[in-house]
């Protein structure tokens, strides 16, 4: 089992969730975040005064997938969330050593 | 084993509540006892009705009746209910002063700021009924009255005094008048609000803005609206651009000094600015208080007069649009993009612009007057920062700058209508300044009185983590779902 974290532009939220959906994907967690990392932040100006917002709004992903899905998955949220441009994000991906369905107790690959 | 409630019940535990409640007996069994202080002579005779010259017998026989069948009362009944809703329209204007300083400051300060607009609204119409009304118009009490100073009673009238809600007062009812004015009074602490917002101790405001309208505005009003020694030598004040904004605005402006500017906004490096938490608030906030000066200029005509407060509602409506057409024209010199913030400040420095002369300037002029007031308050606002006197909402620019702005327009372009006793920049300019010199200086002795004895401002770190927490314990924007 993987966990694969993913950091993406907020705007690509949906086509990554329908590229998800389209490959048996069935949930995902994801949070509003902030970030910077070759993309500078952007000048903002108050009353006359510039400033600058280093930070700028992300969405994170995580998804906890087989290792057999684990290739599909990474591909399908780079093509989908690509733009070419500097800031389109990351993706991890992260070894889990035991997942559980809360309702069911289930553990391992049928909790996911 | 001793309850945990008893201490509730027990006098012993807040004795200081013992005296509050006393206190409060004390002074609901006196007001009958001082209704009979504001009467007047005519009201006192009342039931010798029948007499022969109309300064010795009461209004209508004393009786309400007969006036409700007289031929006036129509048009009484018309020009008193339009007073009132002018009075519902500029208590709207609380509600805009709210959101406003709500949306243009941080959120972790939205509680702290609401708490000290309710404060306000109650003290203020509280103060104004127990003193502040019959210090600021004594016409009728006698003796007291110098043109200066007078002492105000408690509030106290026969609700069937004919002489008080008949025509024989005015176009409208005492109760009216009393209601109308009062909301104008607590408009005069909002403007301090929402200047020394993020970083004042609530105790210290609230101590502050009882004395600041309890006290100073009804003496200060008096001097004009009261028929004081402005009035004598012709100062004129539509709707109060001196006697309410300037006189907030220098009041602010005393306070800000003496408060400090907010933590991190003055650096080393140069301006940080502290944007706007709440745009859609803030926005909001400005058209509730466009829509409350309706109330504030169109009651002031004080009748349903449709010939002025047409007018009245036209001219003020002219330098509004002016203000924020003027607004965002300059800041977008001055600012380098169009700056949402000026543009709603716009709107509001053609309206205070307005306020000295909506009902004697042409319309051409209140367009003029509109678009000079937006200019200024561009650059006032511009000007404070460099200054390092830190205004969150631009109170001390809107209010204080462009009121006097407002009130020496009067003197440009406001036709008295009366060649004998035009108006006149220098009578104009005695009033502004005295309204301004006064409120700084009275703020600035009190509040500086305030900070001795108790300290005016939070610690920096009640300042970081935000008044919510720090002086309420709650969030405005709650976490806890």
């Amino acid at each position: 089992m993987k966990l694969i974290k993913a950091i993406i532009k907020p705007f690509k939220l949906e086509e990554v969730k329908d590229a998800l959906s389209e490959i048996g994907v069935e949930g995902m967690t994801v949070s509003e975040v902030k970030g910077f990392g070759r993309q500078k932040g952007h000048t903002e100006i108050y009353r006359g005064s510039e400033y600058t917002v280093d930070f700028l709004p992300k969405v994170k992903l995580e998804i906890a997938v087989a290792d057999d899905l684990v290739t599909k998955v990474v591909d399908a949220i780079v093509s989908a969330s690509q733009t070419g441009k500097i800031g389109d994000g990351k993706v991890f991906i992260i070894p889990v050593e035991e997942a559980v369905r809360i309702r069911t107790g289930e553990k391992g690959d049928t909790a996911l | 084993m001793k309850s945990k409630h008893a201490s509730i019940t027990s006098l012993g535990a807040a004795p200081w509540k013992f005296l509050l409640l006393a206190a409060t007996l004390l002074f609901t069994y006196a007001l009958p006892v001082h209704a009979d202080d504001h009467e007047e002579a005519p009201a006192t005779e009342a039931p010798a009705a029948e007499a022969e010259t109309a300064d010795d017998s009461a209004p209508y026989g004393g009786d309400y009746d007969v006036f409700a069948a007289s031929e006036g009362f129509a048009l009484f009944t018309v020009s008193n209910l339009w007073i009132l809703i002018a009075a519902f329209l500029v208590f709207t204007m609380h509600l805009g002063f709210a959101t406003l300083e709500s949306g243009l400051c941080q959120s972790k300060n939205t509680v702290n700021i609401l708490f000290k607009n309710v404060f306000i609204i109650s003290i203020g119409i509280l103060t104004y009924a127990f003193y502040g009304f019959n210090a600021m118009y004594p016409g009728e009490m006698g003796t007291d009255w110098n043109g200066y100073f007078a002492f105000g009673s408690w509030f106290g009238v026969d609700p069937s005094d004919t002489a008080m809600i008949t025509d024989d007062y005015a176009g409208y009812t005492w109760w009216t008048d009393f209601l109308f004015q009062a909301m104008f009074a607590a408009t005069g602490a909002t403007i301090v609000s929402g200047a020394v917002a993020e970083r004042i101790k609530l105790p210290a405001f609230m101590l502050f803005a009882v004395l600041f309208v309890g006290f100073a505005y009804p003496t200060a009003g008096s001097w004009k609206w009261g028929t004081g020694w402005l009035d004598a030598k012709g100062f004129y004040d539509f709707a109060g651009s001196s006697i309410v904004h300037a006189f907030g605005g220098f009041g602010a402006l005393a306070c800000v000094m003496i408060l400090g500017p907010r933590k991190g906004k003055y650096t080393e490096s140069g301006l940080k600015p502290i944007p706007a938490s709440n745009f859609p608030l803030a926005a909001i906030g400005v058209f509730l208080l466009f829509l409350g000066w309706f109330g504030f200029n169109g009651g002031s005509v004080l009748s349903a007069d449709p010939k002025l407060v047409s007018y009245v509602c036209v001219t003020t409506a002219l330098a509004a649009a002016s203000g924020a057409v003027s607004s965002i024209v300059f800041s977008y010199f001055a600012c380098k993009k169009p700056d949402l913030s000026m543009a709603l400040n716009g709107i509001l420095a053609g309206l205070v612009g307005i306020t000295a002369g909506a009902d004697v300037v042409g319309i051409s002029d209140s367009i003029i007057i509109g678009l000079t007031a937006g200019a200024i308050v561009v650059f006032s606002i511009l000007f404070f920062d460099k200054q390092k006197i830190d205004d969150p909402v631009g109170a001390i620019s809107v209010h204080g700058i462009c009121g006097i702005w407002g009130t020496l327009a009067v003197g440009i372009f406001g036709d008295s209508g009366d060649p004998e006793n035009p108006f006149t920049i220098g009578t104009q300019l005695i009033g502004t300044i005295s309204y301004s010199l006064f409120a700084f200086v009275f703020a600035y002795v009190v509040f500086f009185i305030i900070k001795q004895i108790m300290g005016v401002r939070v610690s920096e770190e009640e300042e970081e983590r935000g008044l919510d927490i720090s002086e309420h314990g709650q969030e405005a924007y709650g976490s806890r779902s």
